[in-house]
């Protein structure tokens, strides 16, 4: 093994250029696999970290009769604090929502959206609630981006706010937009008003009543209670998991492709070098290398570009990965319109499983894409080998 | 002085399948090479002599008969058997000097060594010795292509060499050389064979390498035509 990697060393070295356009185009698939990667990582957990602070905290307890795909179910899901659950309240682990149904008329035309009301005292979302507690002529109310955008409301537009109350009843009043918050959760954004808790308690004549739970993070010892549906933060973020994961899916035909690419230029090149190479091939069997140990060396020749250009990647890719971890990476669209929590600018992770299970699997398949051309060397007649007579 | 038989060649047969019919490339063959010889197969292309050359090196193995060489009967042999006799008791000579073109001179010379497993030490010693025998000390860091075609034949007289092996097959080795190029490729193993008392066996129909032989075998199709020894003072 020794030798051969010594005589596979100064093959490829003595090789040249050939040698180095193969190692740099894998090297490139190494790069580009750990960043893509890195993407995909990075964007998971921004994305989750994003719906963690926006949106469902440390998990959330949901009214039993709330459905966050049926509007219709907002209208009676809605109940007083359980009991249980007033300690950790008191404590400020935990904040209460109120959901209904509502329309707003921004320049006279009719736009249906959710209203939630909002603890303006909440430090469990990120969401601005603390502009929820200014006094002003109107009833405050917080918009995302993406919904300002459709309204063409800006801070300090006045905008009718239309709801139904407990007992059926349409009622309306303008509202104050406080602040319009910028998150790259289009759940909290899209077609969504916050007015304070306490005043949309008061206008849907349903003092105290709350439709969800959203518990701080990074607490637990949360129970089943009857009358509410534990959903854990893991559950929440499932969706996000498999819309990842699906992603994935996508960018594994990348992979292949980039994969594919590189492993043709290591197979034409093993292909071309037994048939350029038989006289070489003929002197190594008659010099005294068996056929096996010849197959050897022409297998860890084409590993060896692996090897290399996993030292290659680390010269370049080592730093641009780093300032990319840094620099993140700004999607050239607008991202908001997406539909799904993502950030306009991603920040790739990396994990050390990563880099490891790329430069693996590239090895291997090098490694593999070298030793099937060089099976050929095994059936070889050495003599003619030596003549160079082989077709 | 006794000599000793280091080749041993009985009844022996080449054929070689051709469509659905077979070419007999030796026929009958009965030959003994015995240490020390300065020998040559002689004859026209198709005679044999590369055949022979071929088998005698463990590079192919008869149809039927027996060749022995160096108490190793070749057919008998297995592919790692084969390789084994080749490394450690066989150097060859090609007619194209079959160097490793990407590898230096040092590093051409050096790999039967290698595969010897032979200390690092030991290894350059051995080395700069073979390349002394042939001149080229100074050429150590060149590679083939920075060569003529006679100091890329040195080389590979000095690959051949360096392990000191008892048999060394050579392949028209001076077909590709100019005659005063040619003469001194002989010259200098001549003296090896002298020198290391290493049995040389030629594959020629050069008159150049014709005259310096001592024994001398005419193939024609496939048989020994004439075998005769010659004494001669070079």
């Amino acid at each position: 093994m020794k030798i051969a990697l010594k005589l596979a060393w100064r093959n490829l070295t003595g090789a040249g250029l050939r040698t180095w356009l193969n190692v740099l185009v894998l090297s490139f698939s190494f790069v580009v696999i750990i960043w893509l990667k890195g993407i995909m990582t990075g964007w998971d957990h921004q994305a989750k970290t994003d719906m963690t602070q926006w949106e469902i905290g440390g998990g959330q307890y949901w009214h039993e009769s709330y459905d966050p795909y049926d509007p219709f179910t907002l209208a009676g899901s809605h109940a007083k604090l359980p009991s249980q659950l007033e300690n950790a309240m008191k404590a400020g682990d935990l904040t209460g929502l109120l959901l209904t149904q509502g329309a707003i008329f921004p320049e006279g035309r009719m736009m249906s959206v959710v209203i939630k009301g909002l603890d303006p005292g909440q430090s469990i979302l990120k969401l601005p609630s603390r502009k929820l507690g200014t006094t002003a002529s109107a009833i405050p109310a917080i918009i995302g981006n993406m919904m300002a955008k459709h309204s063409k409301l800006k801070a300090g537009d006045y905008v009718t706010l239309r709801w139904r109350n407990a007992n059926g009843t349409f009622d309306a009043t303008d509202v104050l937009i406080t602040d319009i918050f910028s998150s790259n959760v289009p759940a909290v954004d899209a077609g969504q008003i916050y007015i304070p808790l306490a005043t949309l308690q008061e206008v849907m004549l349903l003092p105290d009543e709350i439709s969800l739970i959203v518990l701080r993070d990074k607490t637990d010892g949360w129970n089943e209670i009857p009358g509410w549906k534990y959903k854990s933060k893991a559950e929440l973020t499932k969706q996000v998991d498999e819309m990842i994961k699906t992603k994935s899916a996508g960018q594994t035909v990348l992979y292949f492709i980039l994969l594919l690419l590189a492993m043709l230029a290591i197979f034409d090149t093993q292909v071309l070098s037994i048939f350029r190479r038989q006289k070489e091939i003929g002197t190594y069997v008659a010099l005294g290398y068996t056929k096996q140990q010849v197959v050897g060396l022409f297998t860890v020749e084409g590993s060896m570009h692996a090897v290399l250009a996993a030292l290659l990647s680390a010269a370049y890719g080592l730093p641009f990965l780093a300032w990319q971890a840094k620099a993140g990476w700004t999607m050239p669209v607008d991202t908001s319109e997406f539909g799904m929590a993502i950030a306009q600018t991603l920040y790739p992770v990396y994990s050390a499983g990563l880099v490891i299970g790329t430069v693996l699997t590239v090895t291997i398949t090098t490694a593999i894409v070298s030793y099937l051309p060089a099976r050929k060397i095994a059936r070889m007649n050495p003599t003619d080998a030596l003549r160079g007579k082989l077709q | 002085m006794e000599t000793q038989t280091i080749i041993s060649v009985k009844e022996m047969y080449k054929r070689f399948p051709m469509g659905k019919t077979e070419f007999t490339a030796l026929e009958n063959l009965n030959l003994d090479f015995a240490q020390g010889e300065f020998t040559g197969l002689i004859g026209p292309s198709g005679s044999g002599k590369t055949t022979l050359l071929n088998i005698l090196g463990s590079l192919d193995v008869p149809t039927l008969g027996e060749a022995n060489v160096l108490g190793k009967s070749i057919g008998k042999l297995n592919t790692h058997e084969a390789a084994m006799l080749r490394r450690e008791s066989l150097g060859f000579i090609f007619q194209s000097y079959n160097l490793l073109a990407v590898h230096t001179v040092f590093e051409n010379v050096e790999f039967p060594l290698l595969l010897l497993k032979i200390p690092s030490q030991e290894r350059r010693k051995m080395v700069q010795e073979a390349l002394e025998w042939v001149g080229l000390s100074d050429k150590i860091r060149s590679k083939p292509p920075q060569l003529s075609g006679g100091q890329c034949q040195r080389v590979a007289i000095a690959r051949a060499m360096v392990k000191k092996p008892k048999l060394v097959l050579a392949d028209e080795p001076t077909a590709n050389l100019d005659a005063a190029n040619s003469h001194h490729i002989l010259k200098t193993m001549l003296t090896l064979n002298q020198e290391l008392k290493t049995t040389f066996i030629f594959a020629t129909h050069d008159e150049k390498v014709i005259s310096y032989l001592n024994r001398k075998i005419y193939l024609l199709d496939g048989r020994v035509d004439k075998d005769e020894v010659v004494t001669h003072n070079k």
